[in-house]
């Protein structure tokens, strides 16, 4: 059955009609349009769909909506002009980028309870997130870049 | 030959197909230049590059060049974008096709200032004169470019390059990295349908039943049928997966053959062509053999695994069907579909639409025939057709599983004087737009079903099972034989580096093996049977770089070297790994030096050439499609495992300029002789070979057991 179901969005309360076990992640790509959250594999096991739920980064494919009622939820497009995104594109940091949006947020979750991660603390934060292209390492470098200039 | 054949030599490039400059080019007034190109972007930055070689050669600047995304109703014919081509296919056309461009330019240019073209002075599309001034965008009409390319037009010389061969920052990376809707998945159409295929998990050669009365199918979903082909439609996404669940779990199939247990043996026991691909004889020399060693390696399935599932998009809409795909080869897709669909190729639309990276042929192909037949029940609605992860671990093509038997003897002063290389392996390619019949999945489940096209292996020299399995070693004595196998317990096409992978793996594996016979020291034994000076000098640049001569031996501690010259034609790569193992293998560290000519983009080509070596010590070290008795086991990725951010070694890559060389593709160099030194380094550490890939935990202790 569907609900008219109330969601904080990047910011925003949103209202979306929906069955409340509906997958948060085609509520925000069809509902609300923010593609950026990505589908991979729909069991939270690659993290192309992350988003920050309260400030941890959790996959949204397979979190239904009733349980986000309430909770702050930031997709990638919520992130806007952040340092991450920006250091991203200084090092280069992607090839086909279908994995990316899920690594900015596993790497905003990061830094926003560690301003200073060693290298071995943003890989260890990055391990829920698949890339199967090999840009890991400038992935890395630019997580590192990105919480040097926040300093 | 016939005479028409020699009096004129074949065209560069993909002229050939494509020899009209409109084909290529396109002035906009605003001052910008459209290049069209039938190759796609898949993540590896093609369209940055070949949009360098344009302005290049234009003499504008980069910003000037928009490139088209490929579409069959305006793009030159380019085939498939595979095989490390798109720089040697594309580019050298594009090249000439906007020197060409420019000569017309100025020409218009001088006759609208009225003075001779070697008066003119041109910047980024200005063209000057005794303080008089137009520009290419007032020159241009629209029957500019309506003529053959002219070949014989001079080419910039490349040492008065200034775009080319400087780092050049993607052009499709801001959106992704932003997150903004640039892929396929992201594609909307009003009013667009949600879809979902529904077939078993297991390899199925018909539907025996489904009892459409008793589905209850959930919201507004309908079911579509034909044949054993079945697909629901929804207006919301999740009401299509619900669907697809419920369906699922109403449908029963008739089983495919059970896939055999020990797949290396039975490729031995079941190959049905067997062909010598290379021999070598000189007795002389076989009078001096010394020691003879055996080996046999393997190489398993490897999915092609993409982060994004296939998707396509598809519409019915004024007897044409119109699909949108993110197909390494929309052309060839054509062809396919038009035969599944009994069309006319002319009757078939498809345009490119980047999607996740693709590694080789996966299933972008196949889900766009099922969402051309879905398209066909939705009313002339657009139909999104979004593959999940487990539809695409199960039906797309895997990488072949190859078995390899190598053997060689050498003499008393340290030299191979015999070599023999076998192997056995399904086709390498069972692309869209090769066969008699349509290759894509559903073309075998409709109501009058399509036989499944058995995989080919493309001619040598690029090869395609066989690829790299001729050494570029001197050998006096050499015997290479393919032995093909067209019976596929696993559907198998092209992935990334085709046989290249398990070829360079076994041949760079076993020249250690011989090194050690012959108490040499690994990178001396390989340049001892070099002529080949760009070949020696990767090897030699890695070593030194890596600083071979000065390895400090540890307690589990290896390092390893290995080479290819990728399809024996392309690039050089050498390679050097460092591991550690315990209880597992950890790469520690890969360093590369890699030779392509002609950099286009430094930094794309460190990209890819990273990269490579990263996915390649993914394949290495973790991954293998697992199988049982009804097919693919491995339907998610807690079955198939690939290298996390914790586990990937820091990689190194040096690049040797060769701006007088032609410029290759660097996207498939590195996977053989990555996989080689880590295989050379692990064996280091432990002084046990490992064979078989990959190098689990398992494998080792099992090699440490027999040893």
């Amino acid at each position: 059955m569907t609900e008219t179901l109330r969601l904080s969005v990047n910011g925003i309360q949103r209202e979306i009609t929906a069955a409340p076990e509906t997958p948060l992640l085609y509520a925000l790509r069809n509902d609300l349009h923010l593609k950026g959250t990505r589908f991979g594999c729909g069991s939270g096991q690659c993290g192309a769909c992350f988003v920050l739920i309260d400030g941890h980064a959790a996959p949204a494919c397979d979190t239904p909506l009733w349980a986000v009622a309430g909770k702050a939820i930031t997709t990638i497009e919520g992130l806007g002009e952040h340092t991450l995104s920006r250091a991203f594109v200084d090092e280069q940091a992607a090839q086909c980028g279908f994995c990316t949006s899920g690594i900015l947020i596993s790497a905003a979750a990061l830094l926003g309870r560690n301003s200073k991660p060693t290298e071995t603390e943003v890989r260890a934060a990055l391990d829920r997130n698949l890339c199967r292209c090999g840009s890991h390492n400038r992935m890395v470098r630019a997580v590192l870049r990105a919480a040097q200039a926040e300093r | 030959m016939s005479a028409v054949s020699t009096s004129r030599p074949m065209p560069p490039g993909s002229l050939a197909k494509s020899p009209r400059l409109s084909q290529w080019i396109r002035i906009e007034p605003e001052g910008t230049f459209c290049v069209f190109t039938g190759k796609v972007e898949i993540g590896q930055g093609i369209l940055t590059a070949l949009a360098q070689i344009a302005a290049e050669e234009l003499g504008v600047s980069a910003g000037r060049v928009r490139m088209i995304a490929a579409d069959t109703s305006v793009s030159p014919d380019e085939g498939v974008t595979s095989g490390s081509l798109s720089i040697q296919d594309s580019g050298t056309a594009i090249r000439r096709a906007c020197a060409h461009a420019r000569k017309l330019l100025i020409g218009r240019a001088a006759t609208r200032l009225n003075v001779p073209v070697a008066g003119l002075h041109v910047e980024d599309g200005t063209v000057r004169s005794a303080g008089r001034s137009t520009t290419f965008w007032e020159c241009a009409d629209s029957t500019l470019f309506d003529c053959e390319v002219d070949e014989n037009i001079a080419l910039k010389s490349p040492g008065r390059y200034r775009i080319v061969g400087t780092p050049q920052a993607r052009v499709d990376l801001p959106d992704k990295i932003a997150g903004r809707p640039r892929f396929i998945q992201d594609m909307v159409l009003p009013a667009m349908l949600h879809a979902r295929v529904v077939r078993p998990s297991r390899g199925f050669t018909k539907l025996a039943g489904l009892d459409e009365g008793k589905l209850s199918l959930p919201g507004s979903a309908i079911l579509v049928r034909e044949g054993s082909f079945l697909g629901v439609l929804a207006e919301r996404e999740e009401t299509a997966i619900a669907a697809q669940r419920a369906v699922r779990e109403g449908a029963r199939w008739e089983d495919a053959s059970p896939v055999p247990g020990d797949v290396h043996s039975w490729l031995k026991s079941h190959a049905v062509d067997h062909r010598i691909i290379s021999e070598k004889a000189d007795p002389t020399a076989l009078e001096r053999v010394g020691r003879t060693l055996s080996a046999a390696y393997a190489k398993p399935y490897i999915f092609h695994a993409p982060i994004g599932p296939s998707c396509a998009i598809a519409q019915v809409q004024g007897g044409k069907l119109l699909v949108w795909s993110h197909s390494q080869g929309i052309f060839n897709l054509r062809r396919d579909l038009a035969l599944a669909l009994g069309m006319h190729e002319d009757e078939v639309i498809v345009r490119h639409v980047e999607g996740s990276g693709c590694y080789g042929h996966n299933g972008a192909d196949d889900a766009a025939l099922d969402a051309a037949l879905l398209a066909r029940a939705a009313g002339g609605r657009p139909v999104r057709l979004q593959w999940m992860r487990d539809d695409e671990f199960a039906w797309a093509p895997c990488g072949p599983a190859m078995a390899l038997e190598l053997s060689a003897s050498v003499d008393q002063a340290g030299k191979v004087v015999a070599w023999r290389h076998e192997l056995w392996s399904n086709g390498h390619s069972s692309r869209p737009g090769r066969s008699e019949y349509p290759s894509l999945v559903a073309a075998s489940h409709l109501p009058t079903p399509f036989p499944r096209p058995a995989a080919i292996n493309m001619p040598l020299p690029a090869g395609a099972a066989d690829r790299n399995a001729i050494p570029l070693y001197n050998f006096p004595n050499q015997r290479v034989v393919n032995h093909y196998v067209r019976e596929m317990p696993v559907r198998t096409s092209a992935l990334r580096s085709l046989g290249a992978y398990g070829n360079v793996f076994a041949i760079e594996s076993f020249m250690d093996e011989l090194a050690g016979v012959a108490e040499t020291d690994p990178v001396a034994f390989r340049l001892r049977h070099l002529k080949d000076d760009r070949a020696q000098s990767v090897i030699e640049a890695v070593a030194r770089q890596a600083a071979w001569a000065e390895w400090k031996p540890a307690d589990g501690a290896g390092h390893g070297v290995a080479f290819a010259k990728y399809k024996n034609l392309g690039a050089y790569c050498a390679v050097v790994a460092e591991v550690e193992v315990g209880r597992e293998v950890r790469v520690k560290r890969l360093v590369l030096a890699v030779d392509v000519g002609l950099i286009i983009n430094p930094d794309g080509v460190r990209n890819q050439i990273e990269g490579g070596a990263i996915q390649s010590t993914s394949w290495t070290l973790k991954e293998q499609v697992k199988l049982d008795a009804h097919g693919i086991a491995s339907l998610g990725w807690e079955d198939y495992p690939i290298l996390t951010f914790s586990e990937v070694p820091a990689v190194e890559v040096e690049l040797l300029d060769r701006p007088d060389l032609p410029a290759v593709g660097a996207g498939e160099a590195a996977q053989g002789p990555t996989a080689a030194a880590i295989a050379n380094a692990v064996a280091h550490a432990l002084g046990v070979r490992v064979r078989e890939l990959p190098l689990t935990p398992e494998r080792i202790i099992s090699a440490i057991e027999r040893q």
